[in-house]
C-alpha cells in the first residue's frame, strides 16, 4: 500500500522532469512548426555546460547552460532553419541530421564515455519518498514555466510572439518583424532545453547520446499538451507522468512505455490537437 | 531564395567532404601505425565507433590496438607484421554483418575482433559460419552458444555469473531482486539465475526489466525498497547503469544494506556513473585494473602510456586484448594463419595474461577464466573481494550443473 502511495509523488517528479525537457520544445515546434530532432542536443549542450562549471557551482550552470544551447539554437535558426520555414518535414530531416553531428562533436570532445557530475553537497538526502534532486527539478520546472507564462503575457516580446503564432501574415502587417520574433523565439526555446539538461545531471547519464533518450517524450508532451499551448504542455506533462508512474508500478517499465504510446494515440483520435489548441481564422 | 539554397546545398556538401576527410585520416593513422610494405598479415578489428555503444566499444578497439602493436614491435606472427583493419559497426546490428562481410572479403582478413552486444554476435555469427572465417569475441555474455567459427574470449555465465550468486550465497543473502535491460543477455541471465535460485534455497522476489536506454528508475526503485531484497542482481547494459545508480543512491539505498551486485560495471563505467554513487557495491569479472599479475602491470602501464594516464583498464578491454594475443599463439602454433589451422592448433593454447592464466578450450572454444568478485572503492578502482583460486572451465551450456538441467 505505502507503494502505492509513493508512485503518487514519483509520478509528479516524472512529470516535472516531461515538462522541463518538453518547455522548449512548446516554442520551437509548437509556436514555429520546426520539428527540431536537434532539441535533444541543446539537453546535451547544457549537461556538459553543467560538467564544465561543476567547481564553478551548480546554480550559475543553470543561466549559462540557457545562454549555450539558446546560442546553438540561434545558430541553427539563422544558418539552416530559417530558410526552411513552412516545410517540416524538410525541418525534421535537417535538424536530424544536425543532431547527429552534434553528438559526434560531443564524442570528439568529450570523448564517448559518460562524464561524471557530480551533485551538490546541498542536494543529498530527501524528503520521504523524494530525494532532494527531484523536489529540485520540480521547483525548477514550476518557476520555468512561471517564468515563461509571465514573459508571454506580461511583457510586449511576449505578446508580440503570441500574435506571430496566432496569425503570421496578420501580425506581419501590423509591422511586427516577425523575423526577429522567430530568432528570440528559438533562442528562448533552446536555452530553456538547456537548462532541463543542467537538471538531468542530477539524475541521469551524462554522455554523447543523452539527448535520444528524451526526445521522443517531450515530443510527446507538447502533441498531447496542444501545439504552443504552455498549459497544455503542464497537464498533458503531469497526466503523462502520472500515467508512466503507475502504468510502471503495476506491470513493467517496457509494457509501461506501451501504454503511453496507446493512451496517447487513442487521445489523438478523440482530441487531434491536443488539450488545448488555439482557433484561429489563419489559413495555415 | 534560389541562391539561398545552394547555398545551403554548398555548406552541406563541404561539410559532407570535411567529415569523410575526418574520417578517413583517422582511418588512415589507426593501420599506418603498424602497416609495413606488403608482407603483412591483415586482421579486421570490427566494433562500434559512433552511436550508443560506442562508449564501451571504443575501449576494446584501443586494447585490440595496442596488443597489435605489442605484438608488432616484438616481431609479428609467423614473420610478419599485422595490420588492423577497422570497421565502424555503429551500434547497429545489420552494419556489423555488412561490415564483417566486407572484411572477409574484401579485405581477406585472417581473423576479425569484434563485437560487444549479444544482438552484434547474432549478427554476424551466420556470416562468419557461411564463409567459414574466424570471430573473436570479447565481451561476457549469456552463454548457450557456440559456433564453431566464434571464439569467445569473455566469461561465460559459468565463469561470472554462478560465482556471483555463489559469493552472495556465501554472505548470507537469501532474497534476491533481479533488474535487467529488456534484451537477450539480461533475459537469459536471470532465467539461469532463477534456475540457481530454486536449487539453492534463495528466494527472488521480483524480476524487473527496463528498455535499452531507459533513465527514469523512481519506480523500480520504489519497487525494490518495499519488496525489502538482501540483494540486487543487476544486468542493466549501458547509460541505463548510471541513472539506476544515481536514482538508487538519492533514494536512500545504501551498499551496506541492500548490495547491487552488477555485471556490466566495469572500472570505464564507475567513471561515468560517478564514484560516490556507486562505491561499496558488488561487481563480477575475471579481470581488475587492480589485478596483481605481471602480465597486468605491463598492460595497464602500456594502456596508459598509449592513450593518456587518466585511462582506466576494464574487462572486455583486457578480453580483446588478450583474444589478439591467443589468435597470435595458435596461428604460431599452427605455422599458418589459415583458419581451420588456427582452429585446430587453438585447442590447449595456454597464455599468462593480465587476469592471470587463460587457456583456450578446444571443444567449445571459450576460454579459462578466474572467476573475481570485487567491490567498487571510493577512488574509482575495484577492489577484489574474493576469486575462485583457479580457472574455471568454460560450460557455456552449464551441462555440469544439475539445476541447470530445464535451460539449455
Amino acid at each position: 500500500m505505502e507503494g502505492v502511495l509513493n508512485q503518487l509523488p514519483i509520478g509528479l517528479s516524472i512529470g516535472a522532469v516531461l515538462l522541463l525537457i518538453a518547455l522548449g520544445l512548446t516554442f520551437t515546434f509548437g509556436q514555429m512548426g520546426v520539428i527540431n530532432m536537434a532539441h535533444g542536443e541543446f539537453i546535451m549542450a547544457g549537461a556538459y555546460t553543467a560538467f564544465l562549471l561543476q567547481s564553478v557551482g551548480f546554480l550559475v550552470a543553470l543561466p549559462a547552460a540557457f545562454v549555450v544551447a539558446g546560442l546553438m539554437g540561434l545558430v541553427l535558426e539563422r544558418t539552416l532553419i530559417r530558410r526552411f520555414y513552412g516545410r517540416p518535414l524538410d525541418t525534421l530531416l535537417l535538424t536530424w541530421g544536425v543532431s547527429l553531428m552534434l553528438q559526434q562533436l560531443a564524442r570528439d570532445l568529450f570523448g564517448a564515455p559518460n562524464v561524471q557530475v557530480v551533485s551538490p553537497a546541498w542536494l543529498r538526502g530527501g524528503l520521504g519518498i523524494l530525494p532532494y534532486n527531484r523536489l529540485f527539478i520540480m521547483a525548477l520546472a514550476v518557476l520555468s514555466v512561471l517564468a515563461i507564462w509571465a514573459y508571454m503575457h506580461r511583457t510586449g516580446q511576449g505578446r508580440r510572439m503570441r500574435a506571430v503564432m496566432q496569425n503570421r501574415r496578420l501580425a506581419a502587417t501590423s509591422g511586427i518583424d516577425t523575423g526577429r520574433v522567430d530568432q528570440r523565439t528559438f533562442f528562448i526555446g533552446s536555452g530553456l532545453a538547456g537548462v532541463a539538461g543542467v537538471a538531468l545531471t542530477l539524475i541521469g547519464p551524462v554522455g554523447p547520446t543523452l539527448g535520444t533518450y528524451y526526445i521522443v517524450d517531450a515530443f510527446l508532451v507538447v502533441v498531447a499538451g496542444g501545439l504552443g499551448q504552455l498549459r497544455g504542455a503542464v497537464l498533458a506533462a503531469i497526466g503523462l507522468g502520472l500515467l508512466n508512474s503507475y502504468a510502471e508500478f503495476w506491470s513493467d517499465a517496457s509494457l509501461a512505455k506501451v501504454i503511453v504510446f496507446v493512451a496517447i494515440i487513442g487521445f489523438l483520435q478523440i482530441r487531434p490537437q491536443g488539450l488545448f489548441f488555439v482557433r484561429s481564422r489563419a489559413l495555415t | 531564395m534560389r541562391n539561398s539554397l545552394w547555398r545551403t546545398g554548398a555548406v552541406i556538401a563541404l561539410s559532407t567532404v570535411t567529415l569523410a576527410a575526418c574520417a578517413g585520416q583517422s582511418g588512415k593513422s589507426d593501420t599506418s601505425a603498424s602497416s609495413g610494405g606488403g608482407n603483412t598479415i591483415k586482421v579486421g578489428i570490427l566494433h562500434s565507433l559512433s552511436g550508443t555503444m560506442a562508449i564501451s566499444e571504443v575501449t576494446v578497439r584501443d586494447a585490440e590496438l595496442l596488443a597489435i602493436d605489442e605484438i608488432n614491435a616484438a616481431g609479428g606472427v609467423l614473420g610478419k607484421k599485422l595490420e588492423p583493419v577497422v570497421e565502424d559497426g555503429a551500434s547497429d546490428w545489420p552494419t556489423f554483418a555488412e561490415k564483417a562481410t566486407k572484411l572477409i572479403a574484401q579485405d581477406k582478413v585472417a581473423t576479425v575482433f569484434g563485437g560487444w552486444t549479444s544482438a552484434s554476435r547474432k549478427a554476424m555469427l551466420p556470416v562468419f559460419e557461411k564463409r567459414k572465417a574466424l570471430l573473436w569475441y570479447p565481451v561476457q555474455y549469456e552463454g548457450l552458444e557456440s559456433s564453431p567459427y566464434i571464439f569467445y574470449t569473455g566469461a561465460t555465465t559459468n565463469q561470472q555469473i554462478v560465482p556471483g550468486l555463489d559469493y552472495l550465497k556465501e554472505k548470507g543473502k537469501k532474497k534476491l531482486f533481479l533488474v535487467g535491460s529488456d534484451y537477450v543477455f539480461p533475459r537469459t541471465a536471470n532465467k539461469i539465475i532463477k534456475a540457481y535460485a530454486a536449487a539453492n534455497g534463495m528466494e527472488v522476489l521480483g524480476e524487473e526489466y527496463t528498455p535499452l536506454g531507459h533513465t527514469e528508475y523512481s519506480t523500480l526503485v520504489n519497487k525494490i525498497t518495499e519488496a525489502k531484497p538482501d540483494a540486487v542482481f543487476n544486468t542493466l547494459n549501458g547509460d541505463s547503469n548510471v541513472a539506476f545508480f544515481k536514482q538508487l543512491k538519492s533514494a536512500g539505498v545504501s551498499a551496506e544494506q541492500m548490495p547491487v551486485m552488477s555485471v556490466s560495471v566495469a572500472e570505464e563505467e564507475v567513471k561515468g556513473i560517478g564514484v560516490d554513487n556507486v562505491a561499496g557495491q558488488l561487481v563480477a569479472w575475471n579481470y581488475y585494473q587492480t589485478t596483481d599479475t605481471p602480465a597486468n602491470q605491463k598492460f595497464v602501464a602500456a594502456f596508459k602510456a598509449k592513450y593518456g594516464a587518466d585511462k582506466v583498464t576494464s574487462d572486455p578491454m583486457e578480453a580483446g586484448y588478450n583474444a589478439v594475443y591467443l589468435w597470435a599463439e595458435a596461428a604460431k602454433k599452427a605455422g599458418s594463419t589459415d583458419v581451420e589451422a588456427v582452429k585446430k592448433a587453438a585447442g590447449g593454447v595456454s597464455l599468462d595474461r593480465p587476469e592471470g592464466k587463460v587457456t583456450i578450450d578446444g571443444d567449445n572454444q571459450h576460454v579459462y577464466k578466474t572467476a573475481r568478485i570485487g567491490v567498487v572503492q571510493p577512488d574509482g578502482q575495484i577492489k577484489e573481494v574474493w576469486n575462485s583460486g583457479e580457472p574455471i572451465k568454460p560450460d557455456p551450456y552449464l551441462k555440469t550443473y544439475s539445476w541447470a538441467g530445464g535451460l539449455v
